[in-house]
């Protein structure tokens, strides 16, 4: 059947600039760009990646939406069409890759952070020491205290393991399969220069990356792939993967096309099969059942790490951690209806979970009125966008937080959302080694620890205007937080005053 | 020599913290007696040892496991050989669900019957081929999921009137082989495995895994071998290639 979708951009070369070095030729992993008698560009299959427009020596490209190709109607959205002509022509599942872009209400965009005026006066972070680290794991209940010999007070308390973060913020878990092996040498160096955790995902560790164990969290999640007893002691901690926050309740799918050589090792499975994660763990079927796994892990582990579970943030979320950190789990991620993903059918990624602000507000409170929320650490994920939603995470309860798309964004992705055709230009998503060899993995580091440097400072400066000096402070402050253009249930839901409200 | 543990009353963390500091100290044997539902035994070690068990252990048997060889001389429960690497199990006796759910390597030999979702997901890479031996009959779900390995159910000593394995057998299916001992009923099978015969090669390997799963419960090869078996391949290696609109 011959594809009757319009194109969705149109690629425009300004002739009297281009050279016809064919640079874009060779830069477009989409065939989009050909050269004939001079470089003609084949609309339909740009996916407006900018590969071509930030490698033109002469700036000659521009890539623009081809606005006229649909009638317009504020209810059949081209895009909406465009999907229906797509499933009309292949009968199939409609496929996504990255966060939901839809334009539901942003909360993070609607809460306001506080700041110290003369009667608590800020602090300078530039001259005052500023703390942003933070440790991950089970807090004790209670510190037992004890006098030595020789009159020094000695700690009683047995401690759980904890695993030192400098920065309140990890990368998120993206398997060696969705991603790169590059990108994931470049995610395990920043994580390693700048002091905090990479997360293998679902696909095994390659062993190049073994000597970063100190900064790895192992995955193990349904399909098991690459999980064995020295994969989970080559980590700082491990975590169950049991849901996403782009598709809850939904497995993943890695199709043999990706899975050379190299992918085969690190999950250890033929060249070329399908690595299908199913969409529950088959050992799960309960909390009991998923404590029975948590304690596994700390078998095999000898309970030296934080054992975590990820779940999506779901209607019932909150309830649902309270049973997971009652199952054992040091460390509760919770991944919000924005988040990435590499592949996710659309269906699911911009209709199903709730937003990370409400979920996250909701397992705090939940965990607080148990009196069990110094049991585990919560990290927050689901599209964390910048050092302000970062200090908001944190002050309504989050622990750390965790950032995908912005790491992804920072090593150049442009969010083209084309993740699952391995295509590409990026050698981000991708298993293509001419692909793959455009990121340079000591690149790539540079500017994720650059990224987490930046917010780093940013986070200081707004601790410093809150006139405390460290997260440990700011966590679960709410009263630092004020909401503009909320109604009530929403501002109750997070927790916090509508701005306009003092003490 | 070798070590030998009275587990009455002990809980697993003991239990499995002493022998895997006598495991570090390199005691090669044990024997547990009166085990009674502790779970995780032959997790998070590493080495060849050999464990019997005698009692009935817990949930989670051989988790992880890569190396050892753990005889239970009793039934066992539920989720044996979850995510196991390498080694050996048997048992004596039958075991419940999610057997060897994750498998990547090395064996698993029950005497009776299975429970539901044996061999779930089971896979193999390069010459790391699971195998698991059920002398029973097995329930639903029977090597769902499954992408690599062996799995083998005998239906020894079942009436005419009991199904060998029941619903859903094979279902998602997308890798390994199944043998079966006697006839399937198709109604029974997942739509992604076919009923196949048995080729030489298939003969050989059934040969050389049931030689050794009968010696170590004294039973007869031949007549094992007397009736015919069938095989169940998945139909594609691909059975959700073609589900999505990129």
């Amino acid at each position: 059947m011959s594809s009757q979708i319009p194109p969705e951009f149109t690629v425009i070369i300004d002739y009297d600039r281009c050279r016809r070095c064919r640079r874009c030729v060779m830069n477009c992993s989409f065939g989009c760009m050909q050269f004939k008698d001079k470089v003609v560009p084949e609309h339909k299959k740009c996916v407006a990646c900018h590969r071509c427009v930030t490698y033109c020596p002469e700036s000659a490209i521009t890539i623009k939406k081809n606005e006229l190709a649909y009638k317009e109607n504020a209810n059949w959205t081209p895009e909406m069409r465009q999907n229906i002509l797509k499933q009309a022509e292949t009968g199939g599942i409609l496929l996504s890759g990255m966060g939901n872009p839809r334009p539901q209400q942003i909360l993070w965009d609607h809460m306001l952070i506080d700041a110290c005026q003369v009667t608590n006066p800020s602090i300078d972070p530039l001259r005052e020491p500023m703390e942003l680290r933070t440790y991950l794991g089970r807090k004790p209940n209670h510190l037992d205290f004890t006098r030595g010999e020789n009159g020094d007070i000695e700690l009683g308390t047995t401690l759980q393991p904890q695993v030192k973060l400098d920065v309140p913020i990890v990368f998120a878990a993206m398997s060696y399969g969705a991603v790169s092996l590059n990108a994931h040498k470049a995610l395990a160096m920043a994580a390693k220069k700048s002091g905090t955790l990479m997360n293998t995902g679902e696909g095994g560790l390659h062993t190049d990356l073994y000597p970063y164990a100190s900064n790895i969290t192992v995955q193990v999640a349904s399909g098991r792939f690459g999980v064995h007893s020295e994969y989970l002691n080559t980590s700082a901690t491990v975590e169950i993967k049991i849901g996403q926050g782009a598709k809850p309740g939904i497995g993943g799918h890695l199709p043999g096309e990706k899975v050379g050589d190299e992918i085969s090792r690190t999950r250890m499975i033929p060249v070329g099969t399908d690595a299908l994660s199913p969409a529950p763990h088959h050992d799960i079927y309960s909390i009991e059942d998923l404590s029975q796994l948590i304690y596994a892990i700390k078998e095999a582990t000898d309970y030296t790490k934080p054992v975590g579970v990820k779940i999506s943030a779901v209607h019932n979320v909150a309830a649902i951690a309270s049973g997971i950190v009652r199952a054992g789990a040091d460390i509760v991620t919770i991944d919000g209806f924005r988040g990435g993903t590499g592949a996710a059918p659309m269906v699911i990624r911009d209709n199903v979970g709730i937003p990370i602000e409400l979920a996250l507000a909701a397992v705090d409170q939940r965990l607080r009125d148990e009196g069990i929320r110094n049991n585990t650490s919560i990290l927050c994920a689901g599209s964390i966008r910048n050092s302000g939603d970062v200090a908001k995470a944190i002050a309504l309860g989050a622990d750390a937080v965790v950032i995908g798309t912005a790491a992804l964004i920072a090593m150049g992705c442009r969010v083209c959302q084309k993740c699952y055709t391995g295509n590409c230009a990026w050698g981000i998503a991708t298993q293509k080694p001419e692909l793959v060899r455009r990121l340079d993995p000591q690149l790539g580091a540079e500017r994720l620890s650059n990224l987490l440097t930046g917010w780093s400072h940013e986070l200081q400066e707004i601790l410093g205007s809150l006139g405390v000096n460290s997260i440990e402070s700011l966590r679960g402050s709410r009263e630092r937080l004020r909401g503009i253009d909320l109604d009530e249930q929403t501002l109750n839901l997070l927790g916090i005053k509508p701005a306009g409200i003092g003490q | 020599m070798v070590m030998t543990i009275d587990c009455k009353g002990m809980y697993y963390r003991k239990l499995n913290k002493m022998t895997q500091n006598a495991v570090a100290e390199g005691e090669t044997e044990f024997v547990l007696d009166n085990v009674n539902g502790q779970r995780y035994i032959g997790n998070g070690i590493n080495e060849k040892v050999k464990i019997t068990i005698n009692g009935v252990p817990g949930n989670d048997l051989a988790t992880f496991m890569n190396g050892p060889t753990l005889i239970v001389n009793a039934n066992a429960q539920d989720s044996i050989a979850n995510t196991m690497n390498s080694g050996k199990i048997v048992v004596h006796g039958s075991a419940g669900d999610v057997l060897g759910y994750g498998m990547r390597g090395g064996k698993l030999y029950i005497k009776g019957n299975v429970g539901y979702r044996t061999g779930i997901h089971m896979k193999e890479y390069k010459k790391q081929i699971p195998v698991i031996i059920a002398g029973g009959v097995a329930g639903d779900f029977c090597g769902e999921y499954m992408a690599g390995g062996i799995l083998v159910i005998l239906g020894l000593n079942k009436d005419d009137d009991t199904p060998i394995a029941g619903d859903y057998f094979g279902t998602g299916m997308h890798g390994g082989v199944i043998y079966v001992r006697g006839d399937i009923d198709e109604s029974t099978l997942g739509k992604e495995v076919s009923i196949q015969e048995l080729d030489k090669k298939d003969d050989k390997t059934l040969k050389k895994h049931l030689t050794e799963y009968c010696e170590h419960f004294g039973l007869d090869l031949d007549e094992v071998m007397s009736k015919p078996f069938v095989k169940l391949l998945p139909v594609s290696s691909r059975p959700y290639g073609n589900l999505y609109a990129y």
